[in-house]
């Protein structure tokens, strides 16, 4: 495939097109951001990098998707209905199956998690098969015009839910005595236990919060693309790009990565050709990796 | 109040306590003396359900408390200043010291626990939103023990307090163990510093190699020929 070069310059000298790019990507960009919030979250707190993140987004999606055909309820309803069933399935798997994993070799984790993913991802295929499903919301077609600006409203209320989302969970790490004390887990786990917190309680919740967020994501996404079983594994890794770029372990950092990533994948389908963005996601990647090895926000060492 | 019977812990296949006995009397300061590398940190871990014993009792007030984990010792009021402090460095000050009131023993009376912890430690009130890893090591360690307070102990376990702190600052940690001790905490005094420690306990063990060697008062202890020998240098 050669590229077009001509087409290129016109659409990188068309200032209306670029700033529509821009938005677009932003916007997805917020969404993914609130999915990889989840991963990296799991990761900071646990030390457990769940493979089945993107898997548990499809969940989400099907989820929604089932909701709105049987019960008529918009996404963004479904959203609290999944954040909740994906909160108790990551509390259970965290306290039932990875609590007893957590001193094992860490490939002995990776298989554990893969095989979480293999079984969503297959009983996905079972219940749902292999065709895209989508859902049909009234203001699907709908967009609102800012200047030269034409921003579609679907993609406004998945941003918006997500920043939503993403204020909701800095504050909860932040204001309350449950959050501190993950954070503190976080930080030193000897410590946590020498004053008495019950660290399995809290990687349970931290899992059921990660599985949350990117249960919510995935009510969000459905608003954005179809659900197949096949993208959960392109969004496992979508998450790990993200969580990487911005900084493993980072709040702020996944959520800047998300941006990112959607703003570098709208360009990568503007300029170059849609099939072309996650090269370009990975080619990011590996850039910021040889300059900031740590991720934007990540800490050294 | 706190009895410790035939306690044995391993790490794999090495065996860091060797049935130790001992017993902590209500409202005493009970030191523990031993070179490094004697187990007793090991024995504070297991006490506090940090480590499981793999066979021994531990008692305390009047229960069988043998591997509860942590959080259910430290509701029952056994506190402890840990090894190394053991702070959450990227907390604030603040945030550590709420979070030592998270057990429900502590939860509902917290804020005056922190009102009291904040009058002990003046310091600490001036420095309640700065990082608590951005401290001095002295201010580190009131940290630690206002932390360890705001959970309302009964017992207090403390390993190592003067460890690393400059001669002033070990005067006022040990000012504030002698303060606890007068409010009638129970104390458990770790310390390489062994005259001090064996001139404010009331009672003594030595522990070598995991194994309980000798027991007596702190002064009977300080005249020992074999505890000058090994531990107050002649
Ligand atoms: N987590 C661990 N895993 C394996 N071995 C350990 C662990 N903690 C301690 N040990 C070993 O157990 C023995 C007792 O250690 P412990 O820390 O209890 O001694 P200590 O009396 O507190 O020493 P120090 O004065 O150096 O603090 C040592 O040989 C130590 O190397
Ligand atoms: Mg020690």
């Amino acid at each position: 495939m050669a590229l077009d070069l001509t087409s290129f310059w016109l659409a990188i000298s068309n200032g209306e097109l670029m700033a529509n790019t821009l938005v677009k990507g932003t916007l997805t960009g917020l969404v993914y951001g609130l999915m990889a919030l989840g991963l990296s979250v799991i990761f900071g707190v646990v030390r457990v990098v769940n493979f089945a993140h993107g898997e548990m987004m499809v969940v989400g999606m099907y989820g929604a998707w089932l909701l709105a055909v049987h019960a008529g309820l918009d996404p963004l309803l479904a959203m609290p209905v999944m954040a909740a069933l994906l909160f108790a399935g990551g509390y259970l798997l965290q306290r039932g199956l990875i609590n007893r994993f957590v001193t094992r070799p860490e490939h002995v984790q990776f298989l554990l998690l893969v095989a979480v993913a293999m079984i969503l991802a297959n009983t996905a295929l079972m219940l749902f098969g292999p065709d895209a499903r989508t859902v049909q919301v009234d203001y699907a077609f709908d967009s609102i015009l800012v200047g030269p600006l034409i921003l579609d409203l679907i993609r406004i209320y998945a941003a918006g839910f997500a920043i939503l989302l993403t204020l909701l969970l800095f504050a909860f790490f932040r204001f309350t005595l449950t959050g501190k004390a993950i954070r503190a887990a976080a930080d030193n786990l000897l410590g946590a236990q020498v004053i008495g917190l019950d660290h399995q309680r809290l990687y349970a919740l931290t899992f059921g919060i990660g599985a949350a967020a990117v249960g919510a994501g995935g009510c969000l996404m459905l608003l954005l693309i179809d659900a197949t079983p096949m993208i959960a594994s392109d969004f496992t890794i979508l998450g790990f790009i993200i969580v990487i770029l911005g900084g493993l372990g980072s709040l702020m950092g996944a959520l800047v990565g998300g941006i990112l990533i959607g703003v570098s994948e709208a360009l990568a389908g503007t300029l170059i050709e849609p099939s072309m963005k996650s090269m370009v996601s990975f080619g990011l990647l590996i850039l910021v990796l040889l300059i900031r090895p740590q991720g934007l926000f990540g800490r050294r060492g | 109040m706190l009895e410790v019977e035939a306690l044995s812990l391993f790490y794999g296949d090495m065996q860091a306590l060797d049935q130790v006995s001992l017993t902590v009397p209500e409202r005493q300061i009970t030191a523990i003396v031993g070179a490094n590398g004697a187990g007793k940190t090991s024995l504070i871990r297991a006490i506090a359900g940090i480590h499981r014993p793999s066979s021994g009792r531990v008692r305390y007030a009047g229960q069988d408390i043998t591997g509860w984990p942590s959080h259910r010792t430290v509701n029952l009021g056994i506190g402890q200043v840990a090894e190394g402090r053991q702070l959450f460095p990227t907390l604030t000050v603040r945030e550590n010291l709420e979070l030592g009131a998270a057990v429900p023993r502590a939860r509902q009376a917290a804020r005056r626990t922190l009102d009291d912890v904040l009058a002990l430690f003046p310091r600490l009130a001036e420095r309640q939103t700065q990082l608590a890893g951005t401290l001095s090591g002295g201010e580190q360690q009131m940290v630690a023990i206002g932390r360890c307070l705001m959970g309302q102990p009964d017992l207090i376990m403390f390993d190592e307090p003067s460890l690393g702190l400059a001669p002033a600052v070990v005067q006022d940690v040990f000012r504030i163990i002698r303060d606890l001790a007068a409010r009638g905490l129970t104390l458990v005094l770790v310390e390489q510093n062994v005259r001090a420690s064996l001139t404010l306990a009331h009672q003594a063990y030595v522990l070598e190699t995991g194994r309980i060697v000798l027991h007596g008062t702190g002064a009977d202890l300080l005249a020992d020929d074999g505890v000058r020998r090994a531990y107050l240098g002649g």
